[in-house]
């Protein structure tokens, strides 16, 4: 039987340029079909983006595993709305509308999104009009019932946390519904990637997100790769994987003490900040940098491992061995803490997969994408590793995933730096072209599956770049998770999705 | 538990020796702060973080100046929920226009005396971001600003570098602060320190 997908894919009209996945041009009705492939469950979103005059949907395939891209040509600035039938493309089709003004027809919120009023320009990358005066007021969706009151929290948080409005209504303690407004960190990175060169281009992707730096300049570097058909050195390739492995093993590391820190249980967090604290030296001693910014370019990496890195990143794994069992043994029998974690914050499997929840938050609750493994990206087709899946999608649940990751990710590390092949680290891309390249690549991050989609001009420069982090597709989900909890209960929900702000804004 | 805890008092601390202040950012204090109402605070010293559009990075960093190796509240600073709680502004991010009002508002609501720090490469001008329709270009493009911490993200070790400047320098200079103890500073962002 020929997959949705494949009928899709086989009726449009394919555009050369786009590498490895096909990209093709479809009619309204097809785009229309797409749409309800999403909303019956046959297809899964991975990605829902626009340029000026066309919107382009990335869709995955499970069984059998395919990957595509289907665009729709707008026609007078209006395209048929995926989200009228599927909710998950909502915040994103609000999204196209306030940078590109296109209009999704069937869409029922008109509401922006990332767009406040405060730019002084409506549509920016669009057709750029002025913009109306400042309308201070946004409606937050209803809610009906006896004694209802609301709580307003943010931008501005009480912690050391990234900015956003989170607007929660409430029944005594219980959480009727909560809204999110995001969008306070929106920079335009996606108007500044336009006629960036490579070079500027990949710091720029290094910084959608700082606390998954390395995965998003890998996701970049393999979207140009895949667009100007570049091989990279294969030590290159080890390296990478390298990075990203530490880069995930800070971040859980973190996150496993941060969502402990929330019940209050502050030893386990000073334990993992410790560890948290050495990865990060590690990598410094490793790639020059804590966090390996600027380490990832387009065509392999920036420069070699330091030599005595790889010592101190062997030290790390023992520390790792020799501290993480204990501190996951007190987790597992602390009555106290458990009481907080265990059916705390249930995200439904139906929910996850709906989604299309990747990372932590989707393998939490019964959904086992892992970009390593779907897309086998090098060098972890040649790799061992198991992708943890529990079905809880409670808080403890999202903690266990953490913890298992962690293991792997270190096994990882073990395998890598006893298989790293000697050669060169980077093969220097001649971005000059006869023709316009598109790449799309997908790269797995500590918290999920990150899209990067490129296309270069002639001239080696970038006409566009969207970067889709995982946050989109899970902070929708921590809305339906915090339902029917205490409002005491939010900060350890919201620190154990841990999504981003700043990779969602932009 | 109690094993850990019990290795707890056997094991060596990881707690790295203090920084000196650097250099750098003590000169820069100087200029911003030698002149104009300065009053004395006391030896502790409160912060209050806000995130004005960074890309988390910074944050990463901050944060980390509360682990075990750094423990910044062995040096009387330690990190406040409140702007109302606040002396030190700690602000990130080239200031996106969407954060333009909270970070204001911010400042407003956090009592005099008051500095502010500018954390990263972008809270200087924008860095990265300059020239973006979503960005003001920097923090002292909306409030003033006393000391920049630069870097992609400033290491731990720049922060502490940074905020330890700023305590030297407000215990420098005691009899000023004191003879000034009583001048208030004009209320709202409009009002320079320059």
């Amino acid at each position: 039987m020929i997959s949705a997908l494949a009928e899709l894919l086989a009726n449009g009209r394919r555009v050369e340029a786009q590498h490895p996945w096909p990209r093709v041009i479809v009619t309204p009705e097809a785009w229309r079909s797409a749409a309800e492939g999403l909303a019956d469950g046959r297809l899964t979103l991975l990605g829902l983006w626009s340029d000026s005059a066309a919107v382009h949907m990335a869709l995955l395939n499970e069984e059998p595993f395919e990957v595509g891209v289907v665009s729709v040509e707008a026609v007078d600035g209006d395209y048929p709305s995926v989200s009228a039938v599927h909710a998950p493309a909502i915040r994103l089709e609000r999204t196209i509308h306030d940078l590109y003004g296109l209009r999704p027809v069937g869409l029922g919120d008109k509401r922006p999104w990332l767009d406040h009023g405060r730019w002084g320009v409506k549509h920016p990358l669009g057709a750029q009009e002025a913009a109306p005066p400042l309308v201070a007021s946004y409606p937050f969706l209803p809610a009906h019932g006896e004694s209802l009151h609301q709580v307003a929290v943010g931008p501005v948080h009480a912690g050391i946390i990234e900015p956003g409005h989170f607007r929660f209504t409430a029944n005594g303690e219980a959480v009727v519904r909560l809204e999110h407004r995001l969008g306070y960190t929106h920079k335009g990175i996606e108007s500044l990637m336009i006629g960036a060169d490579l070079d500027r281009a990949s710091r720029l992707a290094g910084r959608t997100s700082g606390d998954s730096t390395v995965a998003y300049a890998l996701a970049f570097a393999h979207a140009v790769e895949a667009a100007l058909g570049i091989r990279i050195p294969p030590r290159a390739a080890w390296l990478r994987a390298l990075m990203a492995e530490l880069e995930r093993l800070a971040n859980h590391l973190g996150d496993f003490g941060a969502v402990c820190n929330d019940a209050s249980f502050s030893m386990i967090h000073a334990k993992c900040g410790a560890l948290r604290e050495q990865v990060l030296r590690a990598a410094a001693a490793s790639f020059g940098h804590r966090l390996m910014m600027d380490s990832v370019v387009p065509g392999g990496v920036s420069a070699d491992i330091i030599p005595t890195g790889a010592m101190e990143v062997t030290k790390l794994l023992v520390e790792i061995a020799r501290q993480l069992p204990k501190l996951v043994d007190l987790y597992d029998n602390t009555a106290s803490l458990q009481d907080r974690t265990t059916t705390t914050g249930i995200l439904k499997p139906a929910l996850a997969r709906q989604y299309g929840a990747g990372g932590y938050v989707g393998r939490a609750s019964g959904r086992s994408f892992d970009a390593r493994k779907a897309f086998a990206y090098a060098p972890y087709d040649e790799l061992e590793f198991d992708v943890p899946v529990l079905d809880d999608g409670d808080v403890n649940a999202r903690v266990w995933i953490r913890v298992r990751e962690i293991e792997q990710s270190a096994a990882l590390i073990e395998q890598i730096l006893n298989r790293l092949p000697a050669g060169a680290v980077r093969f220097v891309p001649e971005a000059r072209r006869s023709d316009i390249a598109e790449g799309l690549a997908f790269v797995e991050g500590f918290r999920g599956d990150i899209l990067a989609w490129v296309r270069i001009d002639r001239a080696g420069r970038i006409a566009l770049c969207h970067l889709r982090d995982p946050s989109w597709f899970q902070w929708p989900l921590l809305e339906a998770a915090i339902e029917g909890n205490i409002i005491a209960d939010f900060p350890i929900c919201n620190k154990s999705f841990n999504c981003s702000y700043s990779g969602h804004d932009r | 538990m109690r094993r850990l805890l019990f290795e707890g008092l056997i094991e060596r601390p990881l707690t790295e020796e203090p920084p000196s202040p650097g250099p750098l950012p003590l000169q820069e204090l100087a200029s911003n702060l030698d002149r104009a109402a300065r009053r004395c605070l006391g030896r502790s010293l409160s912060i209050r973080e806000v995130d004005a559009g960074s890309c988390n990075g910074c944050e990463l960093e901050i944060h980390a100046l509360n682990n075990i190796f750094y423990d910044l509240e062995r040096y009387g600073l330690r990190f406040v929920a409140s702007p109302r709680h606040a002396d030190v502004l700690l602000v990130t991010g080239p200031v996106t226009k969407n954060m333009r009002e909270a970070l204001e508002r911010t400042y407003n609501a956090t009592p005099d005396p008051k500095w502010v720090v500018a954390v990263g490469d972008c809270a200087v001008d924008g860095g990265l971001f300059a020239g973006s329709y979503a960005v003001t270009g920097g923090v002292s493009a909306v409030v003033p600003v006393d000391l920049h911490i630069r870097g992609c993200p400033p290491t731990p070790l720049q922060l502490l570098e940074g905020l330890l400047a700023l305590l030297v320098s407000q215990e420098t200079d005691c009899r000023a602060l004191a003879e000034r103890r009583c001048v208030s500073r004009p209320a709202g962002i409009a009002a320079s320190r320059r």
